[in-house]
């Protein structure tokens, strides 16, 4: 039993300025199992990894890795350090070169500095690629591979440095779920290679899909570690929220109670269409009303947002708010009309890293003002104060800078930032990507209260069960094409399968 | 205790003021008479302060005034416009040329600044388009004047270094009758409290660095980083402008080969000391204007020891190392290290005493 540990760390304490990011916890991997790593946003997973892989330094605590079939104590200093112990890790956001060759990406930064050899460099990498079914080649640039290909590639790097652990922190957050399936498979491959693989996720199907073991973690403590099978999901989620059971449940049993489209349309768009959405496309929402954009990853839903919000250049369309004939040219005409729109890219569109949380929440309220009349610093932290308290963003103050967040709660500033101008119709864009369960939940409560408020509400969400749960009408899109439009007793994870699909029911 | 080295570390005011503080101890040191002002009568009979203090905030204000527009491009663009001191050549001589063809009064010297701001933002615009709209990248986009700069300032004025000589010249780049503070330095307070009025009274502060950190971020919340960074280098040009125009009055002629040479270093350097990141995002304008008096106090200290003029530049640069190596964030998590292993102890040493 004792040979099968690959990977063992004990009594694991890291505390960061005011916040005791793990207290006391403990992790063990096992040979050639896939072990999920939970927990809520702030929980202390990305601390216990970085501590792992020696991003930060451990402030207690005793970490065992199998070297020749005996666990010896490890020190690791820096990531580098531990690449070369064997261990792994892939990150959400891809750190290769995207300007290199996928055998330069392979072996870049690696051992020595001596002279290249291209030739074996190249054949290496494809034996690799091969070896482990990765259908790209090895002298293609990397950024003409798709975000699957190019995170295989880098999980191909990390097995080829021959790692017993390898870490996956949230792999599977920009793909869809073909290239899921194929990531899967190539992890399979993997674990019965005997490698241990960690995986991070926020997608609980994808857990209980492939993974063997559980571990939890809540607050920075230790929940548990639970075997797959001896934890439903329900069960699984209050463990990581800590909250009583029924408050999940009972959103989830919830019918969607968004209003209807009859009545006056808040907004509707006849022919829209811009550079990146070609195909001109009708729309129409109405006040109250919470429908979605459903589709696969690049099916065209974002942009087809982006069109109603005028994100990218507008290239035909008429449009009309609240019955009357409007131009919307630029976000800044959508914004006077009453329009808000959270960004699908959280990092790249939504957040403005260095600054407050103060800042970034008054920012699109403040441009609607104007540029000469800006806020009095006491009314700027008034609302920041009020909208805090509303959201409950965990932050510890308003004037720390956006990027010290986790990322639920910059997602909170975010939308507190949309509401805070009033809007008559959001556009929320993937509000729960990469967000803990806890806030998911809350984000979906919130949708659904501001509907009944009045405010109408386009949601696009990868999970489908929450676009069932919180919207009235779905609209299904295909290859940048809306295929179809699923209302009331129509919209079940089967019809929207099929729709996406293109099959008969 | 706590909060205020808290605040200290956050502040990135603390490194230069900081570093202006040692300069002026250091000279207090080697000579308790180094910052004293002397009353004196100058040459026009005027009744005038002297002294190195006078003689350092006198000397930096055209670079504090450069480094103004300089920080707000850094900001927005991300990086810097390197022909500030060739285009404040040209519009010298478009003030100087004004000023020889008519006879000069204070219209004509109000006219003569205006000309010169006009056709300064004019070129500082063609900076700003290649940057905004374009999308070069700023050192290369402005590397196209730094070059060329000097030459158009020689077509300007016929390739002569025309003098121009009235009371009202000296005025401008000395004293004013009656005013015993030089005029450059007055200048400079004026710019600095403009430009301050238009950073409370508009949102020019908070959307230049929402435009320098996420242009995404910035478009989807309508504002326009093609505006914001042709804005920087408007204001900059105006500050151009104001810079050359105070050196011609200075020096009372213009030589478009000598005239503020080598300043967009130092003016670059300036931005660098305040505490700005050169790969633009947060700023703070107050840090700049620092920066410039840091660098013009230290070649006063220089040359006030004797330092040979050639010599100057090396160690100036040895005493800028050290400013920017401090104020690294790197440096900044030591020292914030160390502090808390020095007095994390302490309250449990009070709790300690109190019990004893």
């Amino acid at each position: 039993m004792q040979n099968d540990i690959i990977l063992s760390m004990r009594n694991i304490s890291k505390s960061f300025p005011g916040v005791r990011a793990l207290q006391n916890v403990g992790f063990t991997l096992r040979k050639g199992e896939i072990h999920a790593l939970m927990g809520e946003n702030g929980a202390g997973k990305s601390t216990l990894i970085k501590v792992l892989t020696g991003v930060y330094p451990k402030d207690s605590g005793q970490v065992f890795l199998n070297t020749d079939n005996s666990l010896k104590e490890i020190n690791v200093k820096s990531p580098y350090e531990a690449q070369n112990l064997g261990i792994s890790t892939v990150y959400q956001e891809i750190t290769l070169c995207p300007n290199l060759t996928v055998a330069e990406n392979m072996f870049i930064g690696r051992g020595s500095y001596q002279t290249v050899n291209w030739r074996i460099m190249k054949k290496k990498a494809a034996e690799i690629l091969e070896k482990l079914n990765i259908p790209v080649r090895a002298t293609q640039q990397l950024d003409t591979c798709s975000i699957a290909m190019q995170q295989m590639v880098a999980i191909a790097r990390a097995v080829d440095m021959d790692c017993k652990v390898l870490i996956l922190d949230e792999p599977t957050s920009s793909l869809d779920e073909q290239e899921v399936e194929k990531l899967f498979s190539l992890k399979r491959d993997l674990k019965s290679r005997g490698v241990g693989i960690i995986f991070i996720t926020h997608f609980l199907e994808q857990v209980y899909e492939i993974c063997d073991r559980i571990t939890v973690l809540r607050n920075g403590e230790l929940v548990g570690e639970y075997e797959i099978k001896d934890l439903p999901r329900v069960q699984l989620i209050s463990k990581m929220m800590g909250k009583d059971l029924e408050d999940v449940s009972a959103l989830q049993k919830r019918k969607p109670v968004g209003g209807e489209t009859e009545g006056t349309p808040v907004y509707e768009a006849a022919g829209l269409s811009s550079i990146e959405c070609s195909n001109a496309f009708d729309f129409k929402i109405g006040k109250g009303e919470v429908n979605g954009f459903t589709g696969l990853l690049g099916s065209g839903r974002s942009e087809s947002v982006r069109a109603i919000f005028a994100a990218d250049r507008i290239t035909g369309g008429k449009i009309r708010i609240n019955e009357k004939d409007v131009k919307i040219k630029k976000p800044k005409d959508a914004m006077k009309h009453g329009i808000g729109y959270l960004p699908e890219d959280r990092k790249r569109d939504g957040i403005v890293e260095d600054l407050s949380v103060r800042e970034n929440i008054i920012l699109a309220l403040q441009v609607m003002k104007g540029f000469f009349r800006p806020f009095s610093r006491a009314e700027a932290e008034a609302f920041a104060d009020e909208y805090i308290k509303l959201l409950g963003i965990k932050t510890p103050s308003m004037d720390t800078p956006i990027k010290s967040l986790s990322g639920g709660n910059q997602q909170k500033v975010i939308l507190a930032r949309w509401l805070l101008t009033n809007p008559q119709y959001l556009i929320l864009d993937e509000p729960t990507r990469g967000i803990d369960v806890g806030t998911k939940v809350e984000i979906q409560k919130l949708v659904l209260k501001l509907a009944e408020k009045g405010v109408s509400i386009t949601f696009i969400s990868s999970e489908i069960e929450e676009m069932l749960r919180t919207c009235s009408r779905l609209i299904v899109m295909r290859d940048r094409k809306i295929v179809g439009e699923l209302k009331g007793e129509e919209m079940t994870q089967d019809n929207i399968m099929h729709t996406i699909a293109g099959e008969a029911v | 205790m706590g909060s205020l080295i808290k605040k200290l570390t956050r502040s990135q005011l603390t490194i230069p003021l900081f570093a202006l503080f040692l300069l002026v101890v250091y000279n207090l040191i080697r000579d308790p008479e180094f910052f004293s002002i002397a009353i004196a009568t100058n040459n026009d009979g005027n009744t005038v302060l002297t002294g190195n203090l006078i003689s350092i905030l006198n000397g930096a204000s055209a670079v504090a005034i450069l480094s103004i527009g300089m920080t707000l491009i850094t900001s927005s663009c991300k990086g810097q416009d390197i022909s500030v001191a060739a285009v404040a050549a040209i519009a010298g001589s478009v003030f100087v040329s004004v000023l020889r063809s008519n006879e000069i009064t204070i219209p004509v010297l109000l006219l003569a600044f205006l000309f010169s701001c006009v056709v300064s933002v004019l070129f500082s615009l063609f900076n700003g388009v290649l940057v905004a709209i374009f999308k070069i990248q700023p050192m290369i986009a402005t590397l196209i004047l730094f070059s060329a700069g000097r030459s158009i300032a020689y077509w300007i004025n016929g390739g002569a270094t025309p003098t121009v000589s009235s009371p009202l010249i000296t005025s401008i780049g000395g004293f004013i009758p009656g005013i015993p503070i030089p005029t450059p330095i007055i200048i400079m307070v004026v710019f600095l409290i403009l430009i301050t009025l238009v950073l409370r009274l508009t949102n020019l502060g908070l959307y230049t660095q929402v435009v320098g950190i996420n242009e995404g971020t910035a478009h989807l919340n309508g504002i326009s980083p093609v505006w914001i960074k042709l804005t920087a280098f408007i204001i900059s040009g105006v500050c151009v402008a104001t810079a050359g125009c105070i050196t011609v009055c200075r020096i009372g002629l213009i030589n478009h080969e000598t005239l503020l040479l080598d300043a967009e270093m130092d003016v670059i350097l300036s931005v660098a000391i305040g505490g700005n990141a050169l790969s633009g995002g947060k700023f703070n304008i107050y840090g700049s204007v620092i920066g410039a008096y840091i660098i013009q106090a230290l070649t006063v200290t220089l040359y006030a020891m004797k330092v040979p003029s050639a010599a100057v530049k090396a160690y100036k640069a040895i005493v800028i190392i050290v400013i920017v190596v401090f104020s690294s964030p790197v440096v900044k998590d030591f020292v914030i290290r160390m502090y808390k292993k020095l007095f994390k102890k302490q309250p449990e040493d009070e709790v300690q005493a109190k019990a004893a």
